[in-house]
Parts: structure tokens; sequence; C-alpha cells
């Protein structure tokens, strides 16, 4: 049942988006959530919307896939409804009991919805797009420049990965001591929620002590293998900018013109 | 020149309280003298405890003597500034096979540690294939190493170790965490490397039946080499090996009782084939001279 889980969300496909740089999509992903705060016209959601039904198209990932993620922030989505649909002040259309709806609020309770909900197709589409070691691949050479600041990008790329690695690791042994502690009489199932939690203690204190003791062995194994941080390290496999991923900046750097020119359509 | 020389290297464990003074100490290896060729292929043996596997920290330098000197290709392994030129030459495979793959691929793993030494990306690929071909795990090079079994995980950790061109390399007590089948790939793989690619294997175990391939044993008890030969001297030496609380292999075994017997067989049996082939010649003798009648 624990092992179920699977780690990130990558949806194996062998599409355009799929091959692209990692960077790419990290930088067009970041470019497009920003962009998205910046129009308040019907012109502006025209172009953001063609682009984002583009690149779905092109991802060949099914619309169900990217739709699970806005299941996952529904509650949150109509709770900032309702509010900037009862808040906003302005001209009033609807009047329920003491409450107003006014024509801005239902238009900013509109595009607000449209964002968040734009925002989730976009960053989803990001990581069902790249595997999760792409997706630290890039991280890692976009935060580069960056260690001048001493923002530690080598090491926290590979914390990343390393963490990856061991959460199948840990889950199956978190599945061994729960049975070990269930024949030993351990209950995790009955009782209310404070006993539930204190129920779990038997079960994080031994695999805590064992994820300490796997983080020493490994720690151990990465310096026998003369691990000395980022500084003097090659990479297997080297991020390269082909020619499909200039033409993906070229397409960023044209949704953001259309998107400056709609703008002026008010 | 020898790979590992030591003289008089000795170990202690210190801990330190709060005040900076030593608590308590450890003496966990002490005055050993050894000399190793390259390309030996060398076990070592001896109860828990009897600090095998301080001595093979020893060798990668992640530990360093306390007291004595220890020479890993010629380089004293106190400098630090020689700590990375040991590490690579001596690789190192570890017991818990888990606990040593750091990538989430097989091939990314055994690529970790020449992208440490910055080898060149095209370099690496082709070691990497190299090394996998060699365990005999090219084929699972895509394959996450969750899905492997002990056996072939332990291989992919010598792969990656391979991968660094050591001149020696160190496993402490690989096959102590695998059943029977891993335990026979892991060995095949460290005797290829041993006779193919003659690189000097120091194998660290408890199982006897282990050390019977080696070229030269070493025993050791409570922090200290107590006997050094080859296996055949070693097991001759059923009593000896008893007193440090030591097996020998079950043919060893059962020729040593038959000699006790009254059997005229030779000290120091190491295989099944050993022993049937004396047996056989025995009783060849018996039926060329026939008892004597009365």
């Amino acid at each position: 049942m624990i092992r179920d889980i699977t780690i990130g969300q990558y949806y194996p496909s062998e599409s355009a988006l799929h091959r692209l740089d990692p960077r790419v999509k990290i930088i067009g992903t970041l470019v497009y959530v920003i962009s998205l705060f910046l129009f308040r016209n019907p012109a502006g959601l025209l172009v953001a919307t063609l682009f984002l039904g583009f690149c779905i198209g092109l991802s060949k990932v099914p619309l169900s896939f990217i739709f699970k993620g806005v299941r996952a922030i529904l509650v949150f989505l109509l709770i900032t409804v309702v509010f900037n649909l009862f808040l906003v002040p302005g001209e009033p259309v609807l009047r329920i009991w003491k409450l107003t709806i006014s024509r801005e609020g239902i238009h900013t309770a509109v595009f607000t919805a449209i964002r968040l909900i734009y925002l989730i197709f976009g960053s989803s589409l990001m990581t069902l797009t790249t595997t999760p070691n792409h997706l630290t691949d890039g991280l890692e050479r976009l935060l580069e420049p960056l260690r001048i600041i001493h923002v530690p990008a080598h090491e926290v790329a590979m914390m990343m990965s390393i963490a990856l690695r061991f959460i199948p690791i840990l889950l199956e042994e978190t599945d061994k001591i729960m049975k070990a502690q269930t024949a030993r009489g351990a209950d995790f199932e009955s009782g209310g929620l404070i006993r539930k939690v204190k129920g779990l203690v038997p079960l994080l204190v031994p695999l805590f002590i064992s994820a300490f003791r796997r983080a020493s062995d490994l720690a151990l194994a990465m310096e026998a293998r003369c691990y000395r941080g980022g500084k003097g390290r090659t990479k297997m496999n080297p991020l390269r900018y082909t020619a499909g991923d200039r033409i993906a900046y070229g397409v960023i750097l044209l949704y953001l013109i259309l998107l400056t020119v709609a703008l002026r359509f008010t | 020149m020898k790979i590992i020389h030591s003289e008089n290297l000795g170990y202690e464990y210190q801990s330190v309280n709060e005040q900076g003074e030593v608590e308590l100490a450890k003496q966990a290896l002490s005055g050993i003298n050894l000399d190793i060729e390259p390309g030996d292929f060398i076990a070592i043996v001896g109860p828990n405890g009897s600090g095998k596997s301080t001595l093979a920290k020893q060798f990668n330098a992640i530990l360093t003597p306390t007291e004595g000197t220890l020479w890993v290709d010629g380089k004293d392994t106190a400098q630090e500034a020689n700590t990375w030129e040991i590490r690579q030459n001596t690789g190192m495979v570890f017991q818990n096979p888990d606990n040593q793959i750091i990538a989430g691929v097989v091939e990314e793993d055994v690529g970790f540690g020449p992208e440490n030494l910055g080898v060149p990306t095209e370099e690496i690929w082709k070691r990497v294939a190299e090394c996998l071909k060699t365990v005999g795990m090219y084929r699972y090079r895509k394959h996450s190493p969750n899905k492997l079994s002990g056996g072939q995980k332990q291989r992919v950790a010598i792969a990656g170790v391979m991968a660094m061109k050591p001149k020696c390399i160190v496993m402490d007590e690989p096959t102590a965490m695998l059943d029977p089948n891993g335990r026979r790939e892991v060995l095949q793989a460290a005797d290829e490397l041993n006779k193919k690619a003659h690189v000097t294997v120091i194998l660290i175990t408890h199982y006897m039946e282990e050390v019977v391939y080696a070229d030269r044993v070493f025993v050791m008890d409570q922090g200290r080499i107590v006997m050094k030969g080859t296996p055949r001297e070693i097991f001759s030496q059923v009593e000896t090996l008893k007193k440090y609380s030591l097996d020998v292999p079950q043919v060893t075994m059962l020729a040593y009782e038959l000699q006790k017997k009254g059997l005229p067989l030779p000290h120091g049996i190491l295989t099944n084939r050993e022993l049937i082939d004396e047996i056989v010649a025995l009783a060849r003798q018996e039926k060329k001279e026939p008892a004597r009648p009365d």
C-alpha cells in the first residue's frame, strides 16, 4: 500500500516538450507564471490561453493528467473566488442579505481563478514532461551564477537527487518497521487522532535512527569515491542547448511580444 | 614496489567530552606490519570486533593511523595532501549495498566516481560501459538500483569503484548481507578483476569458504595480525584457528577429523575435489600393496 506512491509525476512520452533542455522549461514556466499576473483584459487572456493550449498540445500529455493538479488546490481556489466575489468594493450587481457582489468583484474573481488554474497547468506541464533528475540538473545550472552570493547550487541539487533515490528505500523500511512493531503489539489503526499520533512514535524513532545511519554510511561511501563537492566535477550528462532549445526560447519571446501587443488593446 | 606497506600501524578510537578531554579510548589496531604486492588477492579474516573494518578504512585514508605509518602506493596516508590520490588508487566496497549507491540509475551511479575525478564526459561513458560489462551488469544500465537484487547491487558498486581505475580495491564484508547466489556473483566479480584487470583485491570477510581462493590470508584478533600465510598454511592449523573462534571450511574440518582418526592425509585440504583425490589416491595405494597375509 505504502509503496504505491509515485515520486514526482513524470509522464513518459517522446514529445518535443519532453526533449527540451530542462533549463528552457524552468525559465519558460517562470516567465509564463509571472506573465499571468500582468494582464487584466480579455485579449491578454486569449494570448495566454493560446500559448498554454499550444504547449499542452505539443506535450502529448493527456488532459486528465494536467487537470489532476487543479484538484489539489480546489478548496483554496473556492475560498479565493468567494472572498474576491464578496469583498471587492465597486458597482453593486447583486445583494444577498448583507453581502453585495460588485461588477469589479466578479471580474477579479474570474481572473484570479483563471490565473491560479493556469499557474497550476503551467507548472504541472513542466513536472509532467521533465524527469526529477533533469529538473535537478537544470536547477543546478540555473542557480550556478548565484554561487557568488554563496547559494550552494550544487549541494542543493545533490541533496535533491539523493532524497529522490532514498524515498523508496525509506518507504520500504517504514513498511518493515510497521510490521515488526505490529508483531510486538503496536497499534497503528484504532483510537482517536491523539492516540494515532502517539502510536506513530514507535514507528518514527527507529525510522529516524535508521535514516541517520544510512546517511552516515552514504557520506562515507561518497567520500571513498572522491566526492568533494561540486568543484572540479565533470558531468556524465552535461546540459547542452540544441537548435530545438533555441527555437523554444524564440517561442517564449514571441509569446511575450504578443502579450505586450494584446495589452495595448484595452 | 609494494602497493600497501605498513610499519607498526596503530589506531585508537577516542571519544572526546565537552571539555575537549579524551574520555574513552579504545585501541582498535596495534603493531600492524603489512606488505601487499600489486596484483595480490588478499583475504583478511577475524571475529567481530577484531579490527578488520578499522584496518580497511585505513587503506582508503578514511581513517589515518594514530601510531606508526601506512603507505599506499608509496604515499603516506597521514599526509592530507595525499588523501584524494589514495582514495582514487584504492577503491572501497562496503557491506550494505543500498547505502553506497548514490544515483537513481545504474549507469549514473557508476559514473559518479569518474565525475568526481573530473574525467571528460566521453571518457566517463566509455569507462561506465566497460566496467558494467566486466561485472556483467551492462544489461541493467538503465535500471533503478532499487529494483536489483543484493548481489546485483553489490556488482554495481564494484563497477562504480572500477570506473575510477584504482590499483587496489578493498571490500569490507561485501557478501555479509547477501544470499548464497549473491555471494557467488560478487566473489566471481572480485576474482575476475584480480585475474583479468590485475587489480589488487583485499577481501575482508568472516566466511572461511571465501578465503580459499586468496593468495594470502591475514587472521586478525583484538587489533593485531595473529596469523599470516597461504590459505593452506592457515587452514592446516585448525586448533589455532579455533582459539580465535574462527571456523575452517567444512572439507578442511572433515579432513582434519579423518587425520586424527589415523588416515594419512596431508595438512590443509581446501576443496572437495582435493579431498576426493587424496582419498582415491590412498585407496589405490592400498590396492597396490594388499594387506599382508597373517
